[in-house]
């Protein structure tokens, strides 16, 4: 599988004409924000459609907080293919995260009390469960493709109880993120079929909440709320459904991939984790910060100019949270991993009003994925370096990363 | 030493109550939120200078004191 476009041609001018799927640049993106930031804050390019590309702290802030000339009514990096004649749902976004004031307010206010820390706990010990399962069913090999059999296998998982649906059905919600995250760009009508299979997906489980009402599940939870005396419109709450599997799966398995990653590479991060519990809260916001997963976009709602740059009405905005978070000025030698870096004021999560809400979560997922893989397996390292592919564009992490470990460790 | 946080400036990032367990910690909505009456014990301050400078919206104010 490749997330990349083999066909395009080379990037000589990245301030002018990068290219976020190029293959090169979804291995390691970094340089090339490096190279764009030294030159100007924003970089434009034609490919793909089109779009800006701010990858300074300054500029990435500055365009998340500017919320009424960028809108976030689309936020994906590539833009979606016409919908055909009489599809469904033709407005279904992700609210609240497509949504700008007035709908965002209540559309968040809606969910967030499901993501605070003290809701969020209710999770982890059936997360640390699941990771023993499944290094359960590798450790005794001695080598795992820790991409698709540990990292993948966990958001998922989470994203299925919180939402009460049946987590048999994983490997198919993977499909559809993927289809619709990492390979839209390249396969158009496998996007829209997957929208077509969600949204209908969807459909039936509300139906049968309504029906059926739980106690503890989110779509229970929104087709029983109110807001301002009226229920909240089934268009609403497939979105907002549709949200959590687009935003809480391959974001999360993304970020526990890229620290699996890096760990494999860094016994001396290994050790510092096992001989230093007070060093993990702080490592998890640095693997978050070196590693971010997420790009969102934002849409111009007017002509305006931002540090030199005429943006016109309609053009689309990168925000490269991953390159905002390797900044030099405002980060210390921004290219190390400093597990114990503070003054830590990452946005992996982003910034302003859309700023994750499902963080705490996807945090818990991290730490816990992490923790339960250093005490089953204390040290491995990658198999080839060179063979760990990677997903890009909206969301990059590695997808296919084997390593090799004593299988003692068991 | 006092601590606040600027509740329109907050997004609920929480890197105050990860950093500052005994000073901050979170509302319903996950919005941080400053536990007790914003004095700082001596043997916090530290902690509360972390999560002023860790914060990414600027929204943990500390207010020194002579």
């Amino acid at each position: 599988m490749t997330t990349t476009d083999p066909a395009a041609s080379p990037v000589t001018d990245p301030v002018a004409d990068y290219d976020i799927f190029a293959p090169d640049f979804v291995a390691d993106p970094y340089p090339t924000y490096a190279e764009i930031r030294d030159q100007c804050p924003v970089a434009h390019t034609d490919r793909h459609g089109g779009s800006w590309l701010p990858t300074t702290y300054e500029a990435v802030r500055d365009i998340a907080k500017d919320i009424d000339t960028f809108s976030s009514r689309d936020i994906l990096v590539f833009p979606r293919p016409a919908l055909p004649e009489g599809a469904s749902y033709a407005d279904v976004g992700a609210p609240p995260i497509s949504s700008d004031p007035p709908v965002h307010q209540w559309a968040r206010k809606l969910i967030l009390p499901f993501f605070a820390p003290g809701a969020v706990r209710r999770y982890e010990e059936g997360t640390r469960a699941l990771c023993h399962r499944l290094i359960d069913d590798f450790i005794d090999t001695g080598q795992a493709d820790v991409g698709t059999a540990y990292a993948q296998q966990i958001p998922v998982r989470v994203i299925a109880a919180l939402l009460g649906v049946d987590d048999t059905r994983s490997d198919e919600f993977v499909g559809w993120v993927r289809a619709l995250l990492e390979q839209g760009h390249l396969d158009p009508e496998g996007r829209l079929a997957a929208r077509e299979e969600l949204l209908r997906f969807f459909e039936g489980e509300i139906a049968d909440r309504r029906a059926h009402p739980r106690t503890d599940d989110l779509i229970t939870e929104l087709v029983t709320a109110e807001v301002g005396g009226e229920p909240v419109p089934d268009v609403h709450i497939i979105g907002t459904c549709n949200l959590m599997l687009i935003a809480g799966i391959d974001t999360t398995w993304s970020a526990i991939g890229s620290s699996l990653w890096h760990l494999a590479q860094h016994p001396e991060h290994r050790h510092q984790l096992r001989d230093d519990p007070e060093v993990w809260p702080f490592a998890i916001e640095e693997l978050l910060r070196a590693y971010a997963p997420v790009t969102m976009a934002r849409v111009v709602t007017e002509d305006t100019e931002y540090a030199g740059c005429p943006m016109g009405e309609g053009d689309k905005v990168l925000m490269a949270f991953p390159a905002a978070n390797r900044d030099p000025e405002v980060f210390e030698d921004p290219d190390t991993v400093k597990l114990d870096r503070e003054g830590n004021r990452h946005l992996a999560f982003g910034s302003g009003i859309h700023r994750c809400a499902g963080s705490n979560l996807a945090r818990l997922e991290l730490r816990v994925a992490t923790q339960v893989f250093l005490e089953r397996i204390p040290d491995f390292e990658l198999v080839d370096p060179d063979a760990v592919t990677w997903a890009g564009g909206q969301v990059r992490g590695p997808r296919v990363c084997e390593v090799r470990f004593d299988p003692r460790g068991a | 030493m006092r601590v606040r946080i600027d509740p329109v400036l907050c997004q609920g990032h929480q890197m105050c109550a990860i950093l500052a367990p005994e000073l901050f910690g979170a509302d319903d909505e996950g919005y941080g939120v400053v536990l007790g009456d914003g004095e700082v014990p001596p043997d916090h301050e530290v902690a509360a200078r972390k999560a002023w400078s860790s914060c990414p919206e600027g929204a943990v104010i500390v207010e020194e004191q002579s």
